[in-house]
């Protein structure tokens, strides 16, 4: 066991771990914060995403160790303190873009990551930026939709989706 | 996962001094490494993170030269080697975007994936891998999947990539992993042509002669009516029979040329 | 425009917060105190005999609590099969045992043969490592019709062999049909591989299972879509548990599409090692298990064949199925090749003969079983790809040859048992060819062509039966459970209500819809509504959320229970404005009385049921809360439309998909947004289907597709935006709602859809191909371009 100390929202947390130990499983289990999760074992379902020093990465894919003295963020530090969601939560709201909710932390915390890179992406941007997080409830639409939304571009005259009145 | 003793040290001395011990395994980006030992396929007794020297990361050009550090990420290759474009595309399509996060280039060649990008990269440019004791020409660094000329304990410290005239790199994915199914890599000196293919070989990545003579004669697609590589000794698996690999060479080095052109 | 929060409105969903800023509970974010970790040794055979396990150096490893092998299972129950067949010959179908922890032989890759508890995960994983399991290698068998010959391995010793059952339906129809055959101006025959998939919802499975000592409870903690089922099937069945000593929770779920219905032997583990280790026991299914361990699903190899007249009407139709089992019935598997399939395949149109034959086959593989649609997809994706085949053969417009054979007059009475109440297949075709502009196509495949690529467009239509199911009819065809469902509704003193619902959401949005239906009723805002699911102790009994049967059977039985509610209140109401109860009528939230200014709010009703000082207790109880069960009349039966344009690379053999449009009949629609979204994500596991996924084992016996290396999951790249419509509404008639369902209906009406496009554009091309299987990767459409 060594010890790490990092900055996880704005905070400063310590523990023990093993070389073994994942990030994920340090915020998770140590740390409660139980918004990341885990999808897979092979790194590609980006359910378990948080940033780390500003950039989005896999944490069930970086040693606890490695963070040593970094800054993660993860989606519980998203929201307002007073629980009102952000932009990119709310148009996740607004457009339906979740379903069980369990892609959904992953996702947040991707599309925050290429609006920062790219602040108003195009539809086939955003489906490429999305590559490492898989969805099974949304078929993607709703996803790619808040996106553009949370970036500021008109969603109305996509796809036409016309609802039953 | 096994446990594991963790070092990250500062300097390459220190870093090669920490895998001087038996069951010592370097650890790049992690974006292979981990899953594999998250199956327990692998199980070094001590992991020496690259993360941390900060002499191994970086890019830079001059003289024609394009000089990466063994530890860059994918996405600093992609945003930064603007003096390879060709170079910094296919850096900008590996994986996805957390993994071009984390994992390095180092780590990709070292690993010799027959399915990763870099390697394809690498070979097409003659570059030249740089490590802590000597420098290794791409022609000479892979040695068939997952083997590569590097020792035990043999640290990659920067690629050197000869910037050429003209490159492109065209992937066709694995529907599954999104690694190469048939990755072909064309570039273009004034010396002649080097094309490499990746994810079509059981014997890793490799050059494909015929067409490198064909396009150094005349660089146009044109040159390549004709040409195709035998499907023995392509890989065939759920993905694709060795025929189609075979035939998805020819189709991707026309575009790779088309593109470059 | 519906009020907001009432039927009809595009509610925001109230789960979305906890969802979005990472404050769901699932699962695996719960621990217990003093808590012990298991790993599962499972097999890495497909078949084998245990010679012998030697448990002696791993139980002696760091953190090993116990180790549980096969032996201190002897005497416990068998994961119990929640459906019998009867088969063509009114025998029963073979049932072989399914032990918690393998009993001698191992039957598959993953079949669980030891458990390790420890106090970490890692170190129940390093202790298994040491455990020393002999297993004598047998020769397995994977291909179904290889597993029905004379000779071939048998995958339980006790079996006769490896047929499950051989079904017939309508057996007293096989000869009509074959005579129909033999009277047909054209027959089309088509061979088709429904692929196996798997069903993989993002959260992997996880149990925990706890006991107390004090009171003998046992609590269960699982990733179910039915806490209720679970808790029978296991207690009942498996551990010998009476339900009221058993507590099951379902808390949020990442996801089901079936494969979370069942009950697996991990659960019932985790509820027995509780109890035997006096302390808490989780199991976190890694990825890699998932995949050798939930059940999978499809896999059915057919032969369709359609008959018409001179004048192209159907005249009969057959189809001889394949449905691989794999090495147990998993909790519904025989129902989905047989009832969910056969009483389908008449489809939309008025085909007056249909013979199903279905062998149901043993292998030695993971068990198969419901995945989102369960019988009605593989019904589906035969009939509309024969049709499509027949109209190619006839050279006619398919379309066409649809609409000249679709019901047009309901209730309809089919040849395959069911009776469809409602239905107007002419509208969602009208519907479907304005949204997906079919006048548009020509230009669109002329474009695609300047490209270089060819551009095909398929068109199928769907039928299904869901809200699943009425009890006495169910109970007729052999489930081993009634499939009602419950809800209680409890109003509180100061007017909110809480609903406790036997239905389960794992990303449907009951908590958002099930008050639209509430706030509409009684006329009070929907926020003052709560919805609780998933646990055993809190909703009355309930049968759980598969088959597009929330709404449908749970919303109906609130419905119900809130009529209760209404009426009992209406009493109350009468009394304190000293009125007839006849008079007294409910609307906006207030009660009033007719003809005069006389009138109560919800609230001032709700509070006298609880301080009841003013009441009428001679004549009524006091309190407001009511149950009701409800069982329906019948299945309901959405329908649709569906409509695929793909390009394909003819270099490469890929496929992408361009466009894709559906127009559904969903009957009533509750939240447009949410039944738009329910769509959405169907579509896309019917072009994973049809495009990328297919799971694949080696002669041997091992999975070739154990991880999203090889299993293909659709990522967003993969996907277009869906055009999607259900404007087209038969209400259904015999249910309060008149809703019917549209969980399933995305994945059942997408892949034929989707296949029949890419044959248009290779054909477009000239080339001569009828039919491709699933899944239509580059590499399988470059092979029939190239006859490779």
């Amino acid at each position: 066991m060594s010890q790490v100390t990092m900055t996880v929202n704005g905070k400063t947390a310590t523990g023990d771990v093993e070389g073994r130990t994942l990030l994920v499983h340090f915020l998770r289990d140590e740390l409660q914060l139980t918004g990341t999760h885990v999808g897979c074992d092979t790194s590609q379902c980006g359910a378990c995403v948080v940033h780390v020093d500003g950039k989005a990465v896999k944490s069930c894919t970086m040693l606890a160790a490695e963070a040593d003295g970094a800054s993660v963020e993860t989606i519980e530090a998203q929201a307002a303190d007073d629980g009102t969601l952000n932009v990119v939560q709310q148009a996740f709201q607004d457009h339906h873009g979740l379903q069980c909710g369990f892609c959904t932390p992953g996702m947040v915390m991707s599309a925050t990551a290429l609006l920062k890179e790219n602040p108003k992406p195009t539809e086939a941007e955003i489906r490429h930026y999305l590559e490492g997080n898989i969805c099974r409830c949304t078929g993607y639409h709703n996803i790619v939709k808040s996106i553009m939304a949370a970036s500021g571009q008109d969603v109305d005259s996509i796809a036409a989706e016309v609802a039953a009145q | 996962m096994y446990n594991f003793e963790f070092e990250k040290p500062t300097t390459v001395a220190e870093a090669v001094a920490a895998l001087s011990s038996d069951e010592a395994q370097a650890l790049g980006g992690g974006q292979t490494l981990l899953p594999t030992m998250k199956q327990r396929l692998a199980m070094p007794e001590k992991l020496v993170s690259l993360t941390g020297i900060a002499d191994m990361k970086g890019v830079s050009a001059s003289g024609g030269t394009l000089t990466i550090g063994g530890g860059t990420p994918h996405k600093t290759v992609a945003d930064e080697a603007t003096a390879y474009p060709a170079l910094a595309a296919l850096a900008s399509n590996i994986g996805d975007p957390a993994v071009r996060n984390r994992g390095t280039i180092g780590g990709s060649l070292a690993n010799n994936d027959p399915s990763a990008c870099y390697p394809s990269a690498a070979l097409a440019s003659g570059a030249t891998i740089v490590t802590n004791a000597r420098e290794i020409a791409a022609d000479d660094f892979f040695q068939g999947m997952f083997t590569t000329a590097l020792d035990e304990g043999e640290i990659i410290t920067a690629v050197k990539f000869p910037i050429p005239e003209k490159a492109n790199y065209q992937k066709f994915e694995q529907p599954a992993s999104r690694f190469a199914l048939v990755g072909v890599y064309v570039a273009k000196y004034a010396e002649g042509v080097r094309v490499a293919v990746t994810g079509a070989s059981e014997e890793g990545v490799f050059r494909w002669t015929e067409a490198e003579a064909a396009l150094s004669s005349n660089f146009a697609v044109s040159a390549l009516e004709g040409l195709s590589v035998p499907a023995d000794g392509m890989i065939g698996d759920l993905h694709g029979t060795s025929e189609y690999r075979a035939h998805l060479v020819g189709v991707l080095t026309k575009r790779a040329v088309t593109a470059a052109a | 425009m519906p009020k907001d929060g009432g039927i009809g409105a595009s509610t925001k969903r109230r789960e979305d917060v906890r969802f979005l800023s990472g404050t769901g509970n699932y699962t695996d974010d719960i621990n217990l105190h003093n808590q012990t970790y298991v790993h599962f040794l499972r097999s890495d055979v497909a078949h084998g005999r245990i010679k012998s396990i030697d448990t002696t150096v791993a139980s002696a490893m760091p953190g090993v609590v116990r180790i549980f092998t096969g032996a201190d299972f002897e005497g416990v129950g068998s994961v119990p099969c929640g459906w019998e067949i009867t088969d063509r010959f009114g025998e029963k179908m073979q049932e072989p045992a399914h032990p918690v922890l393998a009993q001698g032989k191992v039957h598959h890759v993953g079949d669980q043969i030891c458990a390790v508890v420890a106090e970490t995960l890692e170190q129940a994983r390093d202790a298994a490592e040491a455990i020393e399991v002999d297993i004598e290698e047998l020769p397995a068998v994977v291909d179904m019709k290889k597993a029905l010959e004379e000779g071939s391995p048998k995958v339980h010793d006790d079996l006769t062999s490896n047929l499950c059952f051989d079904w017939g339906f309508v057996e007293e129809n096989k000869a009509a049909v074959e005579e129909a055959f033999q009277n047909a101006a054209h027959v089309t025959t088509l061979e088709l591989v429904n692929n196996r998939l798997i069903a993989n919802p993002m959260e992997p499975r996880v149990a925990v299972g706890d006991f107390n000592r004090g009171t003998g409870d046992h609590t269960l903690y699982t990733t179910s879509q039915n806490p209720h089922v679970i808790r029978l099937l296991m207690g009942a069945f498996v551990l010998g548990i009476p339900e009221h000593k058993l507590r099951v929770v379902a808390p949020d779920v990442g996801g089901g599409f079936g494969t979370k219905i069942f009950h697996y032997a991990e659960e019932a583990f985790c509820t027995f090692a509780a109890k035997a280790i006096n302390r808490p026991v989780k199991w976190t299914s890694t990825r890699s298990e998932a995949f050798m361990s939930d059940a999978h699903g499809r896999d059915h190899v057919s032969t369709i064949q359609l008959a018409l007249d001179a004048d192209n009407n159907f005249t009969a139709l057959r189809t001889d199925t394949y449905a691989n089992m794999g090495a147990y019935l998993s909790t519904f598997a025989p129902s989905v090749p047989t009832w969910l399939h056969g009483t389908l395949m008449a489809g939309n149109y008025k085909t007056p003969l249909v013979y199903v034959n279905v062998k149901a086959v043993f292998t030695n593989t993971v068990p198969v079983d419901a995945y989102r649609g369960a019988g009605r997809p593989e019904a589906t994706y035969q009939l509309e790809r024969v049709v499509d085949k027949a109209a190619l053969e006839l050279g006619v417009d398919p379309v066409a040859l649809r609409r000249q054979n679709f019901i047009t007059e309901f209730p309809y009475q089919t040849p395959v048992a069911v009776e469809y109440d409602t239905g107007d297949y002419n509208a969602t075709m009208d519907k479907l060819t304005q949204v997906a502009d079919f006048a548009g196509f020509a230009a669109r495949r002329a474009e695609s062509e300047a490209k270089g690529k060819l551009r095909g467009f398929g068109v199928n239509c769907y039928i299904e039966a869901c809200g699943i199911a009425p009890s006495n009819l169910v109970g007729q065809l052999g489930a081993r459970a009634g499939l009602y469902e419950s809800a209680t509704v409890r109003v509180n003193a100061t007017g909110g209500l809480t609903v406790m619902t036997g239905s389960h959401s794992h990303g449907q949005g009951h908590e958002t819809a099930f008050p639209q239906v509430i706030a509409d009723m009684i006329g009070i805002d929907a926020s003052m509504i709560e919805i609780e699911h998933g646990d055993t102790d809190k909703a009355p009994m309930g049968m759980g959320t598969y088959g597009s049967r929330s709404l449908a059977v749970g919303g109906s039985a609130m419905v119900r229970a809130t009529e209760k509610i209404i009426n009992k209140a209406k009493k109350i109401a009468a009394h304190l404005m000293e009125a007839s109860e006849g008079d007294v009528e409910l609307k906006d939230g207030q009660f009033s009385v007719a003809g005069t200014d006389k009138s109560v709010a919800w609230g001032d009703v709700t509070l006298a049921a609880y301080v009841p000082h003013n009441y009428p207790l001679e004549d009524i109880e006091p309190g407001l809360e009511e149950t009701a069960f409800y069982d329906p009349a019948n299945f309901t039966y959405p329908s649709g439309a569906y409509c695929c344009e793909v390009e394909v690379d003819p270099e490469t053999g890929k496929v992408t998909v361009e466009r894709f449009a559906a127009a559904d009949d969903f009957g009533n629609v509750v939240n447009p947004m949410i039944v738009s979204g329910q769509v959405h994500g169907g579509i896309a596991q019917g072009i994973g289907q049809a495009l990328l996924e297919g799971a694949a084992y080696d002669e041997n016996g091992q999975l070739l597709t154990g991880s999203y290396m090889d299993y293909a999951m659709p990522r967003a790249s993969d996907l277009p935006f869906y055009t999607v419509d259900h404007s087209c509404q038969t209400p259904c008639t015999h249910n309060p709602l008149g809703v019917k369902g549209c969980g399933e209906a995305g994945a059942i009406g997408s892949p034929p859809a989707v296949v029949n496009a890419v044959i248009d554009a290779l054909r477009s091309a000239g080339q001569d191909i009828t039919h491709i299987d699933m899944p239509l990767s580059p590499a399988r459409v470059w092979a029939a371009m190239n006859n490779a």
